[in-house]
Protein backbone atom coordinates (compact mmCIF):
# COMPACT_ATOMS: atom_id res chain seq x y z
CA UNK A 1 0.00 0.00 0.00
CA UNK A 2 1.21 3.67 -1.12
CA UNK A 3 1.40 6.76 1.13
CA UNK A 4 -1.56 7.90 -0.72
CA UNK A 5 -3.09 4.82 -0.40
CA UNK A 6 -3.12 5.07 3.48
CA UNK A 7 -3.96 8.46 3.75
CA UNK A 8 -7.33 8.07 1.69
CA UNK A 9 -7.78 4.69 4.00
CA UNK A 10 -7.19 7.04 7.35
CA UNK A 11 -9.26 9.77 6.12
CA UNK A 12 -12.19 7.27 5.32
CA UNK A 13 -11.83 5.43 8.81
CA UNK A 14 -11.41 8.92 10.37
CA UNK A 15 -14.92 10.05 8.70
CA UNK A 16 -16.49 6.97 9.62
CA UNK A 17 -15.36 7.59 13.36
CA UNK A 18 -16.81 11.20 13.17
CA UNK A 19 -20.16 10.18 11.81
CA UNK A 20 -20.08 7.65 14.63
CA UNK A 21 -19.44 9.93 17.25
CA UNK A 22 -21.63 12.45 16.07
CA UNK A 23 -24.92 9.66 16.15
CA UNK A 24 -24.23 8.55 19.81
CA UNK A 25 -23.46 11.90 21.36
CA UNK A 26 -24.83 14.85 19.47
CA UNK A 27 -27.98 13.48 18.38
CA UNK A 28 -28.73 11.52 21.80
CA UNK A 29 -29.10 14.97 23.04
CA UNK A 30 -32.64 14.99 22.05
CA UNK A 31 -35.18 12.70 23.23
CA UNK A 32 -38.54 12.24 23.69
CA UNK A 33 -40.63 10.36 26.84
CA UNK A 34 -44.46 10.14 26.38
CA UNK A 35 -45.72 9.20 29.89
CA UNK A 36 -49.52 7.42 29.41
CA UNK A 37 -52.55 6.80 31.26
CA UNK A 38 -51.98 3.08 32.55
CA UNK A 39 -48.26 4.08 33.99
CA UNK A 40 -45.97 3.13 31.04
CA UNK A 41 -43.42 5.18 28.97
CA UNK A 42 -42.03 5.15 25.99
CA UNK A 43 -38.99 6.71 25.17
CA UNK A 44 -38.05 7.88 21.45
CA UNK A 45 -34.48 8.23 20.87
CA UNK A 46 -33.02 11.26 19.20
CA UNK A 47 -32.53 9.76 15.82
CA UNK A 48 -35.68 7.66 15.86
CA UNK A 49 -38.14 8.12 12.92
CA UNK A 50 -40.73 9.14 15.64
CA UNK A 51 -38.75 11.23 17.51
CA UNK A 52 -37.93 13.11 14.07
CA UNK A 53 -41.33 14.50 13.81
CA UNK A 54 -42.18 15.40 16.79
CA UNK A 55 -38.31 17.17 17.84
CA UNK A 56 -39.03 20.11 15.50
CA UNK A 57 -42.42 21.31 17.68
CA UNK A 58 -40.08 21.33 20.59
CA UNK A 59 -37.96 23.22 19.13
CA UNK A 60 -40.46 25.93 18.17
CA UNK A 61 -42.01 25.62 21.33
CA UNK A 62 -38.59 26.88 23.05
CA UNK A 63 -38.26 29.38 20.60
CA UNK A 64 -41.58 31.14 21.17
CA UNK A 65 -41.25 30.60 24.81
CA UNK A 66 -37.43 32.61 24.68
CA UNK B 1 -54.73 38.80 39.96
CA UNK B 2 -56.56 35.73 38.53
CA UNK B 3 -56.26 32.03 40.22
CA UNK B 4 -54.47 30.70 37.01
CA UNK B 5 -52.26 33.29 36.71
CA UNK B 6 -51.44 33.27 40.39
CA UNK B 7 -50.45 29.67 39.73
CA UNK B 8 -47.95 30.04 37.19
CA UNK B 9 -46.37 32.84 39.22
CA UNK B 10 -45.92 30.65 41.66
CA UNK B 11 -44.91 27.89 39.56
CA UNK B 12 -41.67 30.17 38.40
CA UNK B 13 -41.12 31.48 41.67
CA UNK B 14 -41.00 27.67 42.91
CA UNK B 15 -39.03 25.87 40.39
CA UNK B 16 -35.88 27.62 39.19
CA UNK B 17 -35.86 25.22 36.47
CA UNK B 18 -38.64 26.44 35.05
CA UNK B 19 -38.45 29.67 32.59
CA UNK B 20 -41.60 30.13 30.57
CA UNK B 21 -45.12 28.43 31.12
CA UNK B 22 -48.36 28.65 29.24
CA UNK B 23 -51.69 27.01 30.44
CA UNK B 24 -54.77 26.71 27.60
CA UNK B 25 -57.92 24.73 27.15
CA UNK B 26 -59.07 22.31 25.07
CA UNK B 27 -59.70 24.53 21.99
CA UNK B 28 -55.94 26.03 22.48
CA UNK B 29 -57.05 29.59 23.99
CA UNK B 30 -54.76 30.67 26.60
CA UNK B 31 -55.88 31.11 29.86
CA UNK B 32 -52.60 32.35 31.68
CA UNK B 33 -49.01 32.66 30.64
CA UNK B 34 -45.63 33.61 31.78
CA UNK B 35 -44.98 35.27 28.47
CA UNK B 36 -46.02 38.28 26.96
CA UNK B 37 -49.38 37.53 24.97
CA UNK B 38 -48.02 36.88 21.32
CA UNK B 39 -45.07 34.65 22.43
CA UNK B 40 -47.98 32.84 24.79
CA UNK B 41 -49.88 32.46 21.86
CA UNK B 42 -46.85 30.75 19.74
CA UNK B 43 -45.90 28.96 22.11
CA UNK B 44 -49.46 27.28 23.08
CA UNK B 45 -49.88 26.44 19.40
CA UNK B 46 -46.81 25.04 19.19
CA UNK B 47 -46.85 22.76 22.41
CA UNK B 48 -50.07 22.00 21.35
CA UNK B 49 -49.29 20.49 18.11
CA UNK B 50 -46.02 18.88 19.61
CA UNK B 51 -48.87 17.25 21.97
CA UNK B 52 -50.78 15.84 19.00
CA UNK B 53 -48.29 14.92 17.01
CA UNK B 54 -47.06 12.77 20.22
CA UNK B 55 -50.42 10.90 20.77
CA UNK B 56 -50.20 9.80 17.18
CA UNK B 57 -46.97 7.29 17.43
CA UNK B 58 -48.49 5.23 19.96
CA UNK B 59 -52.08 5.05 18.11
CA UNK B 60 -55.18 6.01 19.60
CA UNK B 61 -56.49 2.27 20.56
CA UNK B 62 -53.78 2.78 23.13
CA UNK B 63 -53.65 3.80 26.72
CA UNK B 64 -54.06 8.19 26.73
CA UNK B 65 -51.13 10.24 26.90
CA UNK B 66 -51.29 11.81 30.13
CA UNK B 67 -47.54 13.95 29.75
CA UNK B 68 -44.66 14.35 28.25
CA UNK B 69 -40.79 16.21 27.77
CA UNK B 70 -39.18 16.53 24.66
CA UNK B 71 -35.39 16.84 25.31
CA UNK B 72 -32.94 18.95 23.20
CA UNK B 73 -29.81 20.52 23.69
CA UNK B 74 -31.32 24.02 24.01
CA UNK B 75 -33.98 22.91 26.85
CA UNK B 76 -36.64 20.61 27.42
CA UNK B 77 -40.67 21.53 26.68
CA UNK B 78 -42.89 19.72 28.87
CA UNK B 79 -46.39 19.61 28.51
CA UNK B 80 -48.65 18.09 31.22
CA UNK B 81 -52.71 17.55 30.64
CA UNK B 82 -55.64 17.32 33.05
CA UNK B 83 -59.39 17.14 32.12
CA UNK B 84 -59.50 19.95 29.52
CA UNK B 85 -56.95 22.19 30.31
CA UNK B 86 -52.80 21.57 29.38
CA UNK B 87 -49.87 23.34 31.05
CA UNK B 88 -46.46 23.49 29.34
CA UNK B 89 -43.82 24.66 30.00
CA UNK B 90 -39.83 25.53 29.20
CA UNK B 91 -37.02 24.45 31.44
CA UNK B 92 -33.14 24.56 30.78
CA UNK B 93 -31.40 21.53 29.65
CA UNK B 94 -30.97 18.72 31.54
CA UNK B 95 -33.72 19.52 34.39
CA UNK B 96 -34.87 16.86 37.11
CA UNK B 97 -37.89 15.84 35.08
CA UNK B 98 -39.47 14.27 37.86
CA UNK B 99 -39.40 17.15 40.27
CA UNK B 100 -40.65 19.40 36.63
CA UNK B 101 -43.33 16.82 36.40
CA UNK B 102 -44.33 17.20 39.79
CA UNK B 103 -44.52 21.03 39.93
CA UNK B 104 -47.08 21.33 37.10
CA UNK B 105 -49.28 18.92 38.07
CA UNK B 106 -49.45 20.85 41.18
CA UNK B 107 -49.99 23.86 39.44
CA UNK B 108 -52.33 22.97 36.80
CA UNK B 109 -54.58 21.88 39.66
CA UNK B 110 -54.28 24.87 41.51
CA UNK B 111 -55.23 26.90 38.27
CA UNK B 112 -58.35 24.83 37.84
CA UNK B 113 -59.52 25.52 41.23
CA UNK B 114 -62.79 27.21 41.63
CA UNK B 115 -62.78 30.79 43.88
CA UNK B 116 -64.05 30.30 47.14
CA UNK B 117 -66.78 32.30 47.98
CA UNK B 118 -66.58 34.91 50.66
CA UNK B 119 -69.27 34.74 53.04
CA UNK B 120 -71.16 37.37 54.52
CA UNK B 121 -70.15 37.73 58.31
CA UNK B 122 -73.01 36.12 60.22
CA UNK B 123 -75.75 38.47 61.78
CA UNK B 124 -76.39 38.42 65.38
CA UNK B 125 -79.66 37.17 66.38
CA UNK B 126 -81.79 39.84 67.74
CA UNK B 127 -84.71 39.06 69.45
CA UNK B 128 -87.91 40.34 67.11
CA UNK B 129 -90.48 40.70 69.75
CA UNK B 130 -89.64 41.43 73.69
CA UNK B 131 -90.13 38.80 76.29
CA UNK B 132 -93.47 38.57 77.75
CA UNK B 133 -93.51 39.10 81.50
CA UNK B 134 -94.20 35.81 83.19
CA UNK B 135 -97.35 35.42 84.53
CA UNK B 136 -98.01 35.67 88.37
CA UNK B 137 -94.84 36.71 88.46
CA UNK B 138 -93.23 38.13 91.95
CA UNK B 139 -95.39 41.37 93.01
Amino acid sequence: MDRRSALAFGAAIGTLLGIGLYGRFIRQDQRVDLYFEDGSMVSLAGGSPEAAVVIPYAREALRAAQ
Amino acid sequence: MAIAEKALAELTDISSQVRAAVLFDGGGKVLASTLPAERADSFAIAARLLWEQAEVVRGEDEAKLTQLEAATKNGSVFVVREAEQTLAAVTSPEPTAGLVFYDLRSALRAAAEKPKKRRAPAKKATPKTKPKAKPGGSS
